[in-house]
């Protein structure tokens, strides 16, 4: 019999080193940590940087003229926008997903592993959609 | 059961509200998204898009449905990965007020 001593330590907390090269995620687990990333990356920084675009685009036309034809040319603002892109479509798609999850839709693991590809396909579709508008 | 500062409400009501504010923040998504692709993309119609009183308050019910969706998500991650109560606290605190200023700095860029 499994004596006291067997009795394994919880809650584990795993070491960097096992998340990024041992756990192996299945398709719906990685649409779950992209969407927390992606939710954390729209967080910050990416409302504040919406926020000043907004605010420099609306305040007068010379700063509609400076984002539109200056600022969005730059190409670490083009990197930047791709990724804020990104994770605005993927975490909206994500979220759909997680919507009609909670609502019993799709919950069995073949569906659920279809809805996840479907999920990761469409924002990097999306993605590209967008993202060929800023150029 | 225990109960901490730094936890949550232990009950449906944020889970519930982060499924709300999703739902109206897409319907937002999808009306800005057909305005952009259908519109002329000049100054005047920028302008004259947001000085429309509806545009004005959508905007702001964004605004606020997204205040209230990303308190409920970071919290739920500084939940998970950070363990001292201080240190939690002190974040969770700087989230609060950076959620603020975003609130504030919107209803600044609505209404000026």
């Amino acid at each position: 019999m499994a004596s006291a001593s067997a009795k394994k330590i919880r809650p584990k907390y795993l070491s960097l080193p096992a998340l990024l090269f041992e756990i192996r995620l299945p398709v719906p687990g990685w649409v779950s940590i992209l969407h927390r990333i992606s939710g954390a990356l729209l967080f910050f920084p990416f409302v504040a940087w919406v926020l000043y675009l907004l605010d420099t685009s609306l305040a007068s036309e010379q700063g509609f003229d400076y984002i539109r034809n200056r600022y969005l040319a730059l190409p670490l603002v083009k990197l930047g926008m791709l990724v804020f892109i990104w994770s605005y479509c993927h975490h909206f798609c994500a979220g759909i997903r997680y919507l009609l999850l909670d609502l019993d839709l799709g919950v069995d693991l073949k569906t659920a592993r279809l809805t996840s590809w479907i999920v990761i396909v469409a924002g990097l579709l999306l993605t590209a959609f967008f993202g060929a508008k800023l150029w | 059961m225990k109960r901490l500062v730094v936890g949550a409400h232990y009950g449906l009501r944020d889970w519930l509200a982060q499924r709300i504010t999703a739902a109206i923040m897409a319907v937002y998504t999808l009306i800005m998204a057909g305005i952009c692709l259908k519109g002329s993309f000049t100054y005047g119609a920028w302008k004259d898009l947001f000085a429309q009183g509806w545009m004005r308050v959508a905007t702001l019910l964004f605004a606020a449905s997204l205040a209230w969706h990303a308190w409920v998500g970071v919290r739920d991650i500084l939940m998970d990965y950070v363990r001292p109560d201080g240190v939690r606290l002190t974040l969770q605190v700087l989230v609060l007020l950076l959620i603020a200023s975003y609130v504030g700095w919107t209803v600044q860029i609505l209404w000026r």
